[in-house]
């Protein structure tokens, strides 16, 4: 088997013990090519069933507009159940990266709104598509990653994870987190997508957009909720996205590049991460395992 | 901030120059590539994290932000002086392992060429995570040992080299690091491969290659050392993209696992698994085990159609042309060569939790896809990671490894470890904690006759029950019907339980309908009913369990034959006191009505005396108090006398 087919079987296997296992799993869908990815995954480990499990989007109200299009589009075409969840306190207090900072926005936004979302459906597995190139505390964590009752990964009391065997047992209110893709890296994740004519979200391809440059980050101005800085006005660039959030928090990288294969020739010959242009990231020096522990994906 | 070594052009060396302009052609290419996951073994000394930090840098891995990012961290924690970035920080993930220098866990780094994906399973090399390295090495098809050129062959590498064959890796590359610290000298690497090709071949792993290199410089790493012309062999990559590890695909027996029965409709019914062997074709034969029916397989599904032939490792669905009932655990096999089904097996176990593993206790164990109750009924022996020897031992530790007997409560379908690590590596779960406390390998079934049967533990009560540090006991549960004996039994029991204590509860419902199914409700009947529910506590106790008993058990003789068959102090009567209008105006189950309506003759308190204990260990006024209160008072009580 070439490497694309055996990490494709690996997380076929994995969503499988899932859906055997829990009484009451979700996938966590966040539009990008990874959510991609792992839709796909899912419509072929069930096939001829449809994946047994909703869908579920966190919708933090700052999502790209295109994103949005896609995510609707995508569960109409596939006739998968999509669970839209949005923090309605945090929209009652105007919550926003611009106003509140990232920081809070995420916490709020994403992080508390998750877990509304797991409390209120009463779910007992997560599916999410993390890797574990991504980011140094991600390749430590487990496929199948313990979360108590409170949502929280304790990264010294990890289950040990042997062969393809996943222990899955919880008690009442506690639940398991899975990560089918993490053995992928973003190249992987590319040339799945390119082999398997996978849909993603048009914002990673290039195309004219008006941008603004903060803090060394291109911020594309994707509604009028974004407050210009004096003397700021958003110029019209060719650029595309490495990876996809909340349009004020990710950064646009200059392209040319219009096609799958463009756009992987560009990422081959890329000089930074894809994370890179994620805001969060830089906060503190192991922000991401923080956030972890407090229940961010 | 140090400065950068050479920076190398950060364009992959894999990537040809052609990719700006025709990436068709190279994802093409890409698409055939091969895949190995291999394991580092060595401690930090050892320069192992380095030897990694070194393959990713080199295969030009890593990106400016995380060179900057590792800059950054080499100022503040390295070891190897300003100029030179400390590649060990780049691969030890946790903030307090950096800050620490140690890794502690297993962390997985994936890089590639043109020929192959590869995951590396970095692990520490000390002897406290034995655990963490056997995690590791579960997954992976080769090894690297790392040796430090000046000291040789260590306790650490015979430690891991066991690990590494305990765990049926069969390729191992010893890589001779540090070769600049000892002037790249050639006896010294060629004294320290023959005396380890030695050793290696006592362990059985028959594929050993040596390496002379030096992590630091890159010597041998991925480039070719010009200050060791006299290694004419692979460089430690060249090696790793070529060397064949995976046995051909299709060969061996077939082993299909059920994993998931896929049922989108009446008119189709799929078995979903990963193939752990073999091959199946359209209208091969196979046996279902453990029932041993056969039938023949009528289509592999896939949502990309159907396939003509698919083997080892692929993810798939399979149709057969009978309707056989088949569910999660059961295996799907070669008729010609079926696995063994059995519930008894010799098998190597590793223990990997703080809490000891005592014979007799029950774990779940999970194999393949089944899941079944397991005990270890008699280690045979320890093995001494460091030197080999055997010793015996009553109880398993962190870190353990051990020969044992394992005793199971439902035959499930296996192969012997060394043939298929799929279908004979299992891990153990507590019950309790749900925690993965241990691993193991089975080596071969035990036939019933050779086996130690469970009756012959040598393991008492107080050993049982000092697991979960309780005093055995029974909590005898005594009142009229509705006076609320069972729920307060439940909420003592909830209680009990989120504790971490073991518990049991007997109540009419468990033992009216399948022990004493024969039994009805006359005088003799219930003295009958009674001394049973009596003797199954004492079993019980014996089994360490804080015992939960609610039966009306309306005669004191009967209570007081109970209380006999225990040793002091076992012996908890509650009596749940509540006046006969009160329950009969409760009737949760609708009993007192029909009792009086004459359709429940012996009905206690209607027609049969209830005889109130005369000195119960505690006597709850159940007519009154909320039940959440009555449970705390017997949780109190069971404070007070030690019981938890």
């Amino acid at each position: 088997m070439s490497h694309l087919q055996r990490l494709e079987s690996e997380s076929i296997h994995i969503m499988r013990e899932v859906v055997a296992q829990f009484h009451n799993p979700v996938m966590l869908y966040s539009i990008g090519k990874d959510s991609s990815v792992m839709l796909h995954l899912a419509m072929k480990a069930f096939h001829p069933s449809k994946p047994p499990f909703p869908l579920l989007h966190v919708d933090t109200t700052w999502k790209f507009r295109e994103m949005i299009e896609f995510r609707d589009r995508r569960a109409a075409e596939l006739r998968i159940d999509l669970i839209v969840h949005i923090n309605t306190e945090g929209v009652a207090q105007g919550m926003g990266p611009f106003s509140h900072g990232s920081a809070t926005h995420t916490d709020v936004m994403k992080t508390e709104a998750l877990k509304q979302a797991l409390n209120t459906y009463g779910f007992d597995a997560a599916f999410g598509g993390a890797r574990r190139d991504e980011e140094k505390s991600r390749a430590k964590e487990r496929i199948f990653s313990f979360r108590t009752t409170t949502h929280r990964w304790d990264p010294k009391n990890q289950r040990p994870e042997l062969w393809n065997l996943y222990n899955s047992r919880i008690d009442k209110g506690e639940s398991i987190r899975v990560f089918p893709l993490s053995n992928w890296t973003e190249l992987d994740i590319w040339q799945y997508i390119y082999q398997e004519s996978i849909p993603v979200v048009p914002l990673y391809f290039a195309k004219r957009r008006p941008v603004v440059e903060r803090d060394g980050a291109l911020i594309m101005v994707d509604d009028d909720r974004m407050p210009l800085e004096p003397g700021e006005t958003p110029q019209e660039k060719s650029v595309r996205f490495r990876t996809l959030g909340c349009y004020p928090l990710t950064g646009a990288v200059e392209s040319q590049a219009t096609t799958l294969p463009e756009v992987i020739g560009e990422m081959l010959l890329a000089k930074t991460s894809e994370r890179q242009g994620r805001v969060i990231d830089r906060d503190a020096g192991a922000s991401m395992e923080a956030k972890k522990q407090e229940g961010y994906f | 901030m140090p400065q950068s070594p050479t920076l190398p052009e950060n364009v992959p060396e894999n990537v040809p120059e052609s990719v700006a302009t025709d990436v068709e052609t190279y994802l093409q290419a890409q698409q055939d590539k091969s895949f190995l996951r291999f394991i580092t073994c060595g401690s930090v000394d050892d320069g192992k994290s380095t030897l990694i930090g070194r393959l990713l840098y080199d295969c030009k891995l890593l990106f400016e932000d995380q060179l900057a990012s590792l800059s950054r961290d080499s100022a503040r924690f390295g070891t190897t002086g300003a100029d030179n970035f400390d590649f060990a920080l780049l691969v030890d993930g946790l903030t307090a392992e950096r800050e620490q220098g140690i890794t502690i866990d297993v962390a997985y780094r994936f890089f590639s060429t043109g020929r192959r994906k590869f995951i590396v399973a970095d692990t520490p090399g000390h002897e406290q995570y034995t655990r963490n390295m056997v995690t590791g090495a579960s997954t992976a098809e080769l090894a690297v040992l790392l040796v430090d050129a000046r000291k040789g062959l260590l306790t650490q590498t015979f430690r891991h080299s066991y690990i590494v064959s305990l765990l049926g890796i069969r390729h191992v590359v010893l890589a001779v690091n540090k070769m600049d610290l000892v002037d790249w000298d050639r006896a010294a690497f060629e004294e320290i491969s023959a005396d380890y090709r030695d050793f290696a071949s006592k362990l059985g792993i028959d594929q050993v290659t040596c390496i002379p290199v030096a992590a630091t410089t890159g010597d041998n790493v991925s480039r070719r050392s010009d200050t060791m012309p006299w290694y004419s062999g692979s460089t430690l990559l060249e090696h790793l993209e070529t060397v064949q590890v995976a046995q051909d695909e299709a060969d061996g027996p077939f082993r299909l696992p059920v994993q998931w029965v896929n049922r989108p409709s009446l008119e189709f019914r799929g078995f979903s698994g990963t193939i752990a062997r073999g091959a199946v074709r359209p209208g091969d034969a196979v046996a279902i085990l453990p029932s041993a029916q056969t039938t023949t397989v009528s289509r592999i599904v896939t949502i990309d159609g159907d396939l003509e032939v698919a083997s080892t490792g692929q993810a798939v669905t399979l149709v057969l042309a009978d309707e056989i009932d088949i569910s999660r655990g059961d295996v799907i096999a070669s008729t010609e060569d079926r696995p063994e089904a059995a519930d008894q097996f010799a098998a190597h176990v590793v223990w990997m939790s703080e809490q000891a593993m005592l014979p007799g206790r029950s774990y779940i164990l999970q194999i393949g896809t089944s899941s079944v109750n397991a005990q270890v009924t008699n280690i045979k022996h320890k093995v001494n990671v460091n030197t080999l020897e055997h010793a015996a031992a009553t109880h398993l530790e962190l870190n353990d490894i051990t020969f044992c007997n394992l005793s199971l409560d439902h035959p499930v379908p296996f192969d012997a470890y060394s043939d298929n690590r799929e279908m004979g590596g299992f891990i153990l779960v507590d019950r309790l904690s749900n925690a993965t406390v241990g691993c193991g390998m089975i080596d071969f079934a035990l036939r019933r006759a050779s086996n130690i049967h469970w009756q012959s533990m040598k393991v008492d009560k107080m050993a049982r029950a000092g697991t979960a540090s309780q005093k055995p006991c029974v909590l005898w549960f005594t009142g009229l019907s509705g006076a609320g004996k069972s729920t307060i039994a439940d909420m003592v029991e909830q209680r009990l339980h989120a504790m971490g204590k073991q518990t049991m509860s007997l109540d009419g419902d468990n033992v009216r309908h399948g022990l004493n199914r024969d039994l009805g409700f006359t005088d003799e009947d219930r003295v009958e009913n009674i001394r049973r529910v009596g003797e199954v506590s004492k079993l019980m106790v014996e089994a360490g369990l804080i015992t939960l008993v609610s039966f009306i058990s309306p005669f004191r003789s009967e209570r007081r034959l109970a209380r006999g068959l225990m040793d002091d102090d076992e012996f908890i009567e509650v009596f749940v006191d509540a006046p006969l209008e009160i329950c009969e105006d409760r009737d949760p189950k609708g009993l007192y009505k029909k009792a009086r309506a004459g359709e429940l003759p012996n009905f206690t308190g209607i027609d049969s005396a209830y005889e109130p204990p005369e000195a119960p260990e505690l006597h709850l006024n159940a007519g009154a108090g909320a039940p959440e209160a009555l449970a705390e008072q017997v949780v109190v009580l069971l404070r007070a006398r030690g019981v938890i």
